[in-house]
């Protein structure tokens, strides 16, 4: 097995009331994608700040490939805050010069500006972008030096639907690079379709961790059939079921013999629905599970 | 409405009253101009003329010479004659008066700059109570006011330039986060104080630069000396007022705060630093105060050159006081260094 990128042991954030980051662990695989979830509060950004070297840690060890985390791992991030104000009046082409110059490798500036569609906007004034413009550029800003590792914080937090798509697809571009990714997220969708390995942080804690996929078979061993109120009647289904304003959700382990009890009893099936359990709803039973 | 008013007026007073920092600075800032502003004029009123008087004795009354029973004059002795000579040609003293006939001044006598107004008038007080005294002329040429004035108000400006055009830049820098993102590439705090520093030694020293020429060309103020002088005694000056602001700024993300704290430091140069006046004569803590200040030195290396004509070699003094209170700041501004406020 090869040597994680980035390894975390014991590590603990404390602050004077608080204790944001509670002795989590966890290893990240060299060209891996791993998403840190979680709710607000619950010590994601810390986290993340604290392997980026910009909080120290109370206890615990970060190790890069292997060895301590110095100050030169900076050399090799890059950085992506969710939201960053830059230096007012510069250009888009201006900000990247600016931030190249900041290191000791720089990556091909015309490749990036094609790779992160900047092109149409290197000479607009970076404060004047749209919302999926901007954070393209600030993802170049992290690219700009050809970074090994690269954090994303809520990289597209509110971005309309198309522009988060092509985000997606420069991440997937990256990882295709055989960078490794680290993305903090509140879309499960993104972390489902961007993440190799994903780890659910709650009140400081991982309370849940692995692939997307083993996550969900892991706690999941069924699908979900949804049908109009209006539909179902005073039908009473047999599965566990949970009524919503408008319809109706029954977990069900089988859905032959489900959809079997549904005709049986005269159910009307013209609009249901039936899908596979997602992130999300893993999200929310972990969130509203008694914890320890 | 009025509902709606009361519920704005009363979260505008949390908000206001529950950042200490800003409501610290509120009540601080009144009192400090309050005592600075009675120390500076302290006594029955602010005197209308500066007098100094060479006398061995000390002595400041009515017995030793009727002029000095008189109100509103302000009286000082002084034991440096020639010095005495020079301020009062350059504005800073109104009249000198000998009464120490018996050293080597042995003429009784006053000083006075021809081209003052303030000159004229205890001129004509003193010649109606002792006709006996005789009046000199200050050996160097007279000195304008403008000529003593213009040089402060360029140098206020370069402080202004200074303290605010660095310090709320990087507040606004630290508050917006752009502090916090430049913290995560390995730029160093010592590399950004410096490029800032630097930046805005260019602009504030090309601006006073340009408002020298341009006012010089049209008031026609004193320039007796070099202006390869007078640039570096301006660039020392201004890079100690810019390294200043960085303490002041070190960690502060309010801008309320920041703007607080820089008026903390502009308004005592103001006052004290010889601006419009010259402290001469005044309360001596406030003129062991003004020698704390860069502002200080930089007008009177600055003053120096322009009516004096003297050189670099003349103000190696100044020069050097000025270069270590810019290593001092910086260092101390490069210590204190947060990229965030959180």
């Amino acid at each position: 097995m090869s040597t994680p990128v980035i390894e975390v042991r014991n590590l603990v954030k404390n602050y004077p009331k608080l204790r944001a980051v509670d002795g989590i662990s966890f290893a990240i695989k060299p060209g891996s994608c791993f998403g840190l979830l979680g709710p607000n509060g619950a010590g994601k950004s810390t986290t993340i700040e604290m392997i980026e070297g910009i909080k120290s840690q109370t206890s615990g060890e970060i190790l890069f490939a292997g060895t301590p985390m110095d100050k030169d791992f900076k050399q090799l991030a890059g950085i992506q805050f969710q939201s960053t104000a830059l230096q007012d009046f510069l250009t888009v082409e201006e900000n990247l010069k600016l931030f190249a110059s900041f290191y000791r490798t720089q990556t091909n500036l015309q490749t990036l500006i094609k790779d992160c569609d900047l092109g149409g906007f290197l000479d607009r004034d970076a404060s004047k972008l749209s919302g999926g413009q901007r954070q393209r550029l600030l993802l170049a800003l992290a690219l700009v030096h050809d970074p090994q590792v690269i954090f994303l914080d809520e990289p597209t937090t509110g971005l309309d639907p198309h522009a988060r798509r092509q985000f997606w697809d420069l991440i997937n571009k990256i990882k295709a690079a055989k960078k490794t990714v680290i993305l903090t997220t509140h879309y499960m969708e993104e972390a489902y379709r961007l993440c190799d390995e994903i780890a659910i942080m709650s009140e400081g804690k991982i309370i849940a961790q692995g692939s997307p996929d083993e996550l969900l078979a892991k706690h999941f061993g069924d699908s979900i059939i949804e049908l109009p109120l209006s539909d179902i009647g005073d039908y009473k289904p047999f599965e566990t079921y949970y009524f919503h304003e408008d319809r109706v959700e029954i977990l069900s382990k089988n859905l032959t013999e489900s959809l079997k009890r549904l005709l049986h009893a005269g159910i009307n099936l013209d609009r249901l629905k039936i899908r596979s359990r997602t992130l999300e709803d893993l999200f929310l039973e972990l969130m509203q599970s008694p914890r320890d | 409405m009025l509902k709606r008013l009361f519920t704005l007026i009363h979260s505008r007073n949390l908000e206001f009253f529950r950042d200490r920092s800003s409501l610290g600075w509120n009540l601080i800032m009144p009192f400090f101009l309050v005592f600075a502003l009675a120390l500076a004029f302290y006594g029955d009123g602010k005197p209308l003329f500066k007098v100094a008087v060479y006398h061995p004795s000390g002595q400041m009354d009515e017995q030793l010479h009727p002029f000095l029973g008189l109100k509103h004059i302000e009286f000082y002795a002084t034991d440096d004659f020639q010095g005495t000579i020079g301020k009062v040609a350059r504005h800073q003293v109104d009249l000198l008066l000998n009464l120490n006939p018996d050293q080597q001044h042995k003429e009784r006598g006053y000083w006075i700059n021809l081209d003052s107004p303030n000159g004229y008038m205890l001129e004509q007080l003193l010649q109606g109570i002792d006709h006996s005294l005789k009046r000199h002329d200050t050996e160097n040429h007279p000195i304008r006011y403008i000529d003593w004035v213009v040089p402060g108000v360029i140098g206020m400006n370069i402080m202004f330039g200074a303290l605010f055009g660095v310090g709320f830049v990087i507040v606004r820098y630290r508050k917006s986060g752009y502090l916090k993102r430049l913290n995560a590439t390995p730029l160093k705090p010592v590399e950004f104080i410096l490029a800032q520093l630097l930046s805005r030694l260019i602009i504030v020293v090309f601006l006073a630069a340009v408002i020298f020429v341009v006012s010089h060309w049209i008031l026609g103020f004193a320039m007796n000396g070099s202006y390869f002088d007078l640039l570096v005694v301006t660039i020392l000056g201004s890079l100690s007022m810019i390294a200043m602001s960085l303490i002041v700024t070190a960690r502060v993300g309010s801008e309320e705060l920041a703007g607080g704290l820089l008026n903390l430091l502009s308004w005592p140069m103001m006052l004290l630093s010889g601006v419009w006046f010259s402290l001469e004569g005044s309360h001596p803590i406030l003129q062991w105060l003004a020698q704390l200040l860069p502002l200080t030195h930089m007008l009177d290396a600055v003053r120096a050159i322009t009516i004096d004509g003297e050189g670099l070699s003349d103000l190696l003094q100044p020069m050097a006081i000025l270069s270590v209170m810019t290593l001092l700041f910086i260092a101390l501004g490069s210590y204190f260094f947060k990229w965030s406020d959180r």
